[in-house]
């Protein structure tokens, strides 16, 4: 299982602990991934702007990751939405592909569509399946409340992305129940996190996120989990600008998904940028436990695998 | 004496630039902050920040930067291996010639006491470095010309460069062979240090000479009996070896001069030697003045970049420095490219024909604007709207070979361009994401001004949006707009909207508002119709259209699958498109 991994523009510049997270996480449940560097934007930034220069740019990408023949693994859900949607042009528009073939050809670059988008969501749910994932598990949550939140781009439209019942989707809630956590039901789960119009319109965008963050806390949600960056610097930066302005004192702290798992697969929290997250979450430590029984299960493995390899060694 | 009063002449030229120069850091305002800087204040931060350096631990931050990347350029080694095999040749090949040949008199001297320019390891060493050069300069036009590497634009500045050191190095060459087959340079050495007179031994040692090193001479042409070449090789040994290696360890003289050799005594009789003595002093004193103008002037301002980034933080170093610092980094800056290549949005040039897209042709730009030249309204936009082209992803930043910090140059460059008052319209994209989350660094009363005028430059050019009485006409306004909402095959969708209004209902935008219509314009089931009516005041002109998230909810549900937010993707591109071209 390898994957071209795309990080996008904002991942590496401004939320490397989503990006340090998100590698240790794939590493521990034996995900390869392969970095190309001649990676461009997706073209989601572009797309107010001009549907061409949006389009070259995500099939530049998918071009990269075809020629070496790997499935592409999206971290942000713009990202995502963004090649997806740029795939299924490619796909559907016989002379719109001809026409960006022709501008990729410049670089020696075409895009005919063999290859696949995925956001490391589905391939978590997908590829690796929860039960392999509550498998490695080192400790879990105890009475953690999460508000799981979705993102527009990786839902809709569901015609062209394809990632879970853009209705009632369950994929993301089952992710973050595997790690023991509970996915409270909160009826804004599925709007927008206000990001899009985040310096372009910031009283609206902040109207919509403080809505919605409120829905959150109000539904008894104790952190918002989210797995795209704009949503989580709009949840995190964005929520800790807002509240110095407003007089909202109690914010509802976002937490990256790779964080939250993270931690229940044991992995040490400074690779994980707990710390680089503008409203603290290091209150949510105190809530992992080890469970006796999965320990026990994991000491008696371990037991039984050292005296296998005395027993190699001896032959 | 011409040549001292050209070295003179050179040597001025490149005190008086290099002044000139180093004073612009001092003046060149970048950011808004900066202009309320003086330069002598900055001058004495500069003096304070450097004292205040060199004599805290962060000497050890510069001597290691030092030492990795200024000279052994690691940054240059981890982007492209060729291009720092190229760099290392020139600039290794360059310094060891400078300071082991030209400066000999100053430098070798002091540490070989016995120094001779013929003896080795000089003359073994001198070729080398020489042929380092050429190799360098040939992978620099490699790279250019037939690898074409991408999004690497050659300037006038660029080719003058690698022509000057060309024409120094092979001049050198050249120079070198003629004298090693020139009679006249022969016989000017034997009358200085040999002190021969009887004709014997003086035609055993020519003889010697012509058989041995390639000297061309005008009465003895081979082949020589054993004797005589015995004669010589003793009188060779006594007179001339101590002070002259075999010529053979020049090896690049000696190899060209093998080559041009048939025709030695035409080279001599047209004293070449000198003319080529001449081109290759004139071409060095040429290299010092143009120093300070030329891309050649980043052998110091790369270092200083490199080492005054390495210690620079933004809100920790005083602004004043830090204006001085960008200031600076425009000189600094090679023109390699290396930040075009990785920019993240460059496919934006293939729609877009702005050069200013491209990181490393927005310097050139920005240095303009710095130096405070009256730059007309054209050009002005055009950089603005370069310099709003980036996701701010910081690639340039973290390539640049010379450590600029690019991301904090077109911060400063966009705010303070966007305070002159054009509408820029890529504003009104997720490209602003960035100064949203930079807010607090912008000046706050200006922030939201850029955006407002962005959205009232378009709503101006909607004339029906402003009448308070819309008479409309039955028929479509404007049928190119409905077929120009065909880029993507989903846009044309509208077309079956029966307006149940179900996109406007799951709108959050919309149900954000108490009275939506005040605030927004337009409601998306009404621009889904005014698209259909061909009504492009009415769609263009609604706030709804840049307020609208994109996230898809109307789109989803709705019942006729009507593309709604594809469809107002795609009113904002032309809306884009309709205005920029009129007001670039």
């Amino acid at each position: 299982m390898e994957y071209a991994l795309f990080l996008g523009c904002n991942i590496p510049a401004r939320l490397n602990q989503y990006e340090t997270s998100a590698r240790a996480v794939l590493e521990k449940l034996g995900v390869g991934w392969v970095d190309i560097r001649e990676f461009n934007c997706c073209g989601y930034p572009l797309r107010n702007i001009d549907f061409k220069v949006f389009l070259l740019s995500s099939a530049r990408n998918l071009a990269l990751a075809e020629k070496k023949n790997l499935d592409v693994m999206a971290l942000c859900k713009c990202c995502y939405g963004s090649l997806k949607k740029a795939d299924y042009l490619m796909k559907e528009n016989v002379s719109l592909k001809k026409e960006v073939n022709g501008t990729l050809e410049k670089e020696g670059l075409k895009y005919e569509g063999r290859i696949e988008v995925k956001h490391l969501l589905s391939v978590l749910h997908k590829e690796i399946g929860i039960e392999a994932i509550k498998g490695k598990m080192a400790m879990t949550f105890k009475g953690l409340r999460i508000a799981t939140h979705y993102g527009c781009h990786a839902l809709r439209p569901s015609q062209v992305v394809g990632f879970d019942d853009p209705v009632a989707p369950s994929l993301f809630d089952q992710l973050v129940e595997a790690t023991g956590a509970e996915s409270v039901d909160w009826p804004m789960r599925l709007e927008c996190c206000g990001a899009p119009l985040w310096g372009i319109n910031d009283r609206l965008s902040m109207d919509l996120t403080l809505k919605k963050l409120a829905d959150g806390k109000k539904s008894g949600a104790d952190y918002v989990c989210a797995a795209c960056p704009y949503c989580h610097i709009q949840f995190d930066k964005v929520q800790k600008m807002i509240l110095s302005q407003t007089n909202v004192n109690h914010p509802l702290p976002s937490i990256l998904y790779t964080q939250l798992l993270g931690l229940s697969l044991g992995i040490d929290k400074k690779i994980l940028g707990l710390e680089m997250n503008e409203i603290s979450i290091s209150g949510i430590e105190e809530l992992l436990v080890k469970e006796p029984e999965l320990t026990e299960q994991k000491e008696l493995a371990e037991k039984k695998e050292p005296k296998k390899e005395t027993e190699s060694t001896k032959q | 004496m011409f040549l001292t009063a050209s070295l003179y002449v050179a040597l001025a030229i490149f005190g008086l630039a290099l002044i000139y120069k180093v004073s612009t850091w001092f003046r060149f305002k970048i950011g808004i902050e900066s202009t309320q800087i003086s330069t002598p204040k900055r001058f004495f931060a500069a003096v304070k920040g450097i004292l205040s350096t060199l004599f805290s631990a962060r000497i050890l931050t510069l001597l290691k930067v030092f030492l990795l990347d200024v000279l052994l350029q690691f940054r240059i080694l981890k982007e492209d291996t060729l291009r720092w095999v190229m760099h290392i040749c020139i600039y290794a090949g360059f310094f060891l010639l400078l300071f082991m040949h030209a400066l000999d008199k100053y430098i070798t001297v002091a540490i070989w006491k016995n120094y001779y320019s013929t003896i080795n390891p000089f003359m073994f060493l001198r070729d080398l470095f020489g042929v380092l050069v050429i190799i360098g300069v040939a992978i620099a036009i490699y790279r250019r010309f037939i690898l074409k590497v991408p999004r690497l634009f050659s300037k006038a500045m660029d080719i003058y460069a690698i022509i000057l050191v060309a024409v120094i190095m092979l001049s050198g060459i050249f120079l070198e062979a003629t004298k090693m087959i020139a009679y006249s340079d022969y016989q000017r050495m034997v009358n200085e240090y040999s002190g021969l007179s009887d004709p014997q031994e003086l035609k055993a040692l020519e003889a010697y000479w012509v058989k041995e090193f390639g000297t061309v001479s005008p009465n003895l042409r081979g082949p020589f009996d054993e004797k005589t070449l015995a004669q010589g090789k003793d009188l060779h040994q006594s007179s001339c070896a101590e002070c002259h290696a075999r010529p053979q360890w020049a090896f690049a003289g000696y190899g060209t001069a093998k080559v041009i050799r048939p025709i030695g005594l035409g080279i001599d009789q047209a004293r070449l030697p000198s003319i080529l003595w001449y081109i290759h002093i004139l071409a060095c004193f040429v290299g010092l003045a143009y120093l300070p103008f030329s891309k050649m002037f980043h052998i110091f301002t790369s270092a200083l970049s490199l080492l005054a980034n390495s210690v620079m933080e933004k809100g920790k170093s005083s602004p004043a420095n830090i204006a001085t610092r960008q200031a600076l980094e425009l000189d600094a800056c090679t023109h390699c490219g290396t930040c075009s290549l990785r920019c993240s949005v460059i496919m934006a040039f293939e729609e877009i024909k702005n050069m200013n897209i491209f990181p490393s042709e927005k310097i050139a730009s920005i240095k303009a604007l710095a130096s405070g030249k009256e730059l007309s309204a054209g050009e002005l936009k055009h950089i603005q709207e370069g310099v709003y082209l980036c996701t701010n992803c910081y690639r340039c930043t973290v390539v640049c070979p010379v450590g600029i910090n690019l991301q904090d140059l077109w911060f400063n460059v966009r705010e303070t361009l966007l305070q002159k008052g054009y509408p820029e319209f890529f504003a009104l994209s997720p490209l602003s994401f960035y100064r949203g989350l930079m807010r607090e660094e912008t000046v706050q009363k200006d922030y939201e001004k850029p955006l407002i005028r962005a959205r009232e430059a378009i709503a101006s050019q909607c004339d029906l949006m402003k009448r308070k009485e819309k008479v409309l006409p039955l028929t479509p306004a404007d049928r190119p707009l409905q077929s120009g909402l065909n880029l993507s095959a989903q846009a044309k969708t509208f077309s079956v909207c029966f307006g149940c209004q179900t996109c406007t209902t799951v709108c959050p935008v919309v149900s954000n508002y108490e009275n939506p219509q005040e605030v927004l314009g337009l409601l998306p089931h009404q621009i889904m119709h005014a698209a259909g009516l061909g009504l492009r005041d009415l769609a263009f002109g609604s706030n709804m259209l840049w307020d609208c998230l994109t996230c898809y909810q109307c789109q989803e549900q709705c019942p006729q699958g009507v593309s709604v937010t594809d469809v107002l993707y795609e009113l904002k591109n032309l809306a884009i498109k309709h205005v920029r071209e009129k007001a670039l």
